[in-house]
């Protein structure tokens, strides 16, 4: 065995090499700012550059925004799936699956055809709808992931049982949803928000196209015209997604899922 | 299942009342089956009959015909290749890497790291992936450069260019080989040492374990995850816009100009492109739904 065992290591270390090169290689990248000497220039005019603040906000904003509005569509009918229409399961989730199959590209160019200002719902008439429509986009989009986890939560824990106990204390369904099945399923309803956020906060396809000034759109705009900073913002955002997916760790105990309306 | 808690659910004094002759069960899924007909299910089937209309709507095959034109049919045979490219090699590498890190015999600390890695790497794509390739391997990267400096080897002389076919596969290999690892992990765990054991002992071959025993089992969850790979790289729009602008040619690439000003002059082969992607993401995905079921019988 001690061959295969020597293998193995070899694969290891050409995996660590194909990670950690690219990352190297940028943050390198992003100190050379000034010929000969390394700096973090480009990292104080990113930091410096009110649009950078300003397109961070609007992402982390919208990112919150999706994070209510999945939580608040998944867990109520996860949750009526599991208690009273198990029937419909396989229904719900390979709707649930839809998003993965679809690109990001073809459902917002759909979008654009049904919520165009001349339609019944004209969402991409103003600004604020746009946001709203951006907003149900990015729920669509992480809607595989958050549904994923909320459901493996929910299947841990005893439904039936909690939600008699719960009415036979005299609770009201909203009682029961926020007070008993939320706290027992915030594991995966937590591992579910930083997915959406990691998703969010640098989608790029859906973003540009409905025309908001998102973080996405920010990186590609910079990545065109300048040539240090986009390496220092590459380094910003991958401390970004780590710090999601740590989280995602700490709190799911290695649920992390992939996401994949980042690219 | 309904039925019994319909019984054992006595409506209490002051609790929801849980009506017994006509269900109302089903307005509880009511919102989240508005949702998806209006952001998944309606936008896509408007796309797909906008692909069979002609620009008076009346229905026609002439755009689907239109994409079979040498422009178009090229741009999906880039997307294909590229596409296919980087899930086999993802494929190919993310199992090894999966394999090694669960029965390779290494440290246990391994497999989890492997495994936090890849949750962070298979996430970390789109526009700040294309900034790392750049500055890896552009034409003044650091690979590149420290190729030129210590080996005196010029890739770009060679022919290499980060904006091509190349390129974009060994810059979606990035994402590819984590998410093979996190997706294959399951099926691995699957292959009993005991299975190992019992062939050695008959007197198979690590050969013949190969061949007769592990991958007759794991087949079905490879191709099939190397299939949710390519339908995972086929729709990718951002790394490879950040990457090389407008110069390669994929579908995605052709369907975001068309969206942005109409490049093709005609909206309803817009539509085509799209609903033709639709077809083959979908194909590509069903196949994998059908190999997982397979694999279940006895992965469990």
């Amino acid at each position: 065995m001690r061959g295969s065992r020597l293998g193995s290591w070899l694969a290891m270390l050409l995996g660590v090499l194909y990670f950690f090169i690219p990352l190297l290689a940028t943050f390198e990248f992003s100190l050379r700012y000034f010929r000969g000497v390394y700096s973090v220039e480009a990292y104080r005019i990113v930091l410096a550059d009110p649009q950078f603040g300003a397109t961070v906000t609007y992402s982390i904003v919208l990112a919150l925004a999706t994070i209510v509005m999945g939580i608040a569509l998944v867990v109520p009918t996860a949750y009526w799936i599991q208690l009273r229409l198990p029937g419909l399961r396989p229904v719900v989730e390979f709707i649930t699956l839809l998003p993965l199959v679809i690109p990001a590209i073809v459902l917002v160019f759909g979008y654009l055809r049904i919520y165009n200002s001349s339609s019944i719902l004209p969402l991409t008439g103003t600004e604020r709808t746009t946001d709203v429509l951006l907003m149900a986009s990015y729920v669509t989009l992480a809607l595989p992931y958050v549904y994923r986890s909320v459901d493996t939560a929910l299947r841990a824990i005893d439904v039936r049982t909690l939600t008699q106990a719960a009415q036979s204390l005299g609770a009201g369904w909203s009682t029961i949803l926020f007070r008993v099945i939320l706290p027992n399923v915030r594991v995966g309803v937590l591992s579910g928000a930083f997915l959406t956020f990691a998703i969010v906060i640098g989608e790029f396809t859906m973003a540009s196209l409905l025309d908001r000034p998102a973080f996405g759109p920010y990186l590609q705009l910079i990545g065109a015209n300048r040539a240090y900073e986009p390496s220092a913002l590459a380094i910003i955002s991958f401390a970004l997604t780590w710090a999601c997916m740590g989280l995602i760790q700490v709190f799911g105990r290695g649920a992390a899922g992939q996401a994949a309306g980042a690219r | 299942m309904a039925q019994a808690s319909r019984v054992t659910v006595a409506p209490s004094p002051g609790a929801p009342t849980v009506v017994s002759r006509v269900s109302w069960a089903w307005v509880g899924v009511v919102p989240f089956f508005a949702f998806a007909l209006m952001f998944l299910i309606l936008p896509t089937a408007l796309l797909v009959v906008g692909g069979l209309q002609d620009a008076q709507g009346r229905l026609t095959l002439t755009n689907i015909l239109d994409l079979f034109e040498p422009t178009i049919l090229s741009s999906y045979l880039i997307s294909i290749k590229v596409s296919a490219a980087s899930a086999i090699g993802g494929a190919l590498i993310g199992f090894f890497l999966a394999y090694a890190a669960i029965s390779g015999g290494l440290p246990a600390w391994v497999r989890p790291t492997l495994m936090t890695f890849s949750g962070v790497a298979s996430n970390f794509a789109g526009v700040p992936l294309a900034f790392a390739f750049l500055a890896t391997l552009g034409r003044t990267g650091l690979v590149t450069a420290l190729l030129v400096n210590v080996f005196g080897f010029d890739i770009y002389d060679a022919g290499f260019n980060l904006l091509s076919f190349a390129g974009l596969t060994l810059t979606y290999m990035y994402f590819q080989i984590p998410l093979m690892v996190l997706i294959l992990a399951p099926a691995i765990d699957g292959l009993k040492r005991e299975w190992r054991e019992a062939a050695a002992n008959l007197g198979a071959s690590t050969w013949e374990y190969w061949r007769y025993i592990a991958l007759p089992i794991l087949w079905p969850p490879l191709l099939g995850s190397t299939l949710l790979l390519f339908a995972n790289a086929f729709g990718a729009v951002a790394t490879a816009y950040a990457l090389t602008g407008s110069s390669l040619n994929i579908v995605t690439i052709v369907l975001y100009a068309q969206i942005r000003g109409d490049v093709l002059h005609n909206p309803n082969l817009g539509y085509a492109l799209a609903l033709g992607m639709i077809l083959i993401t979908g194909l590509s995905n069903a196949a994998y739904i059908w190999l997982r079921g397979r694999s279940e019988r006895w992965l469990r």
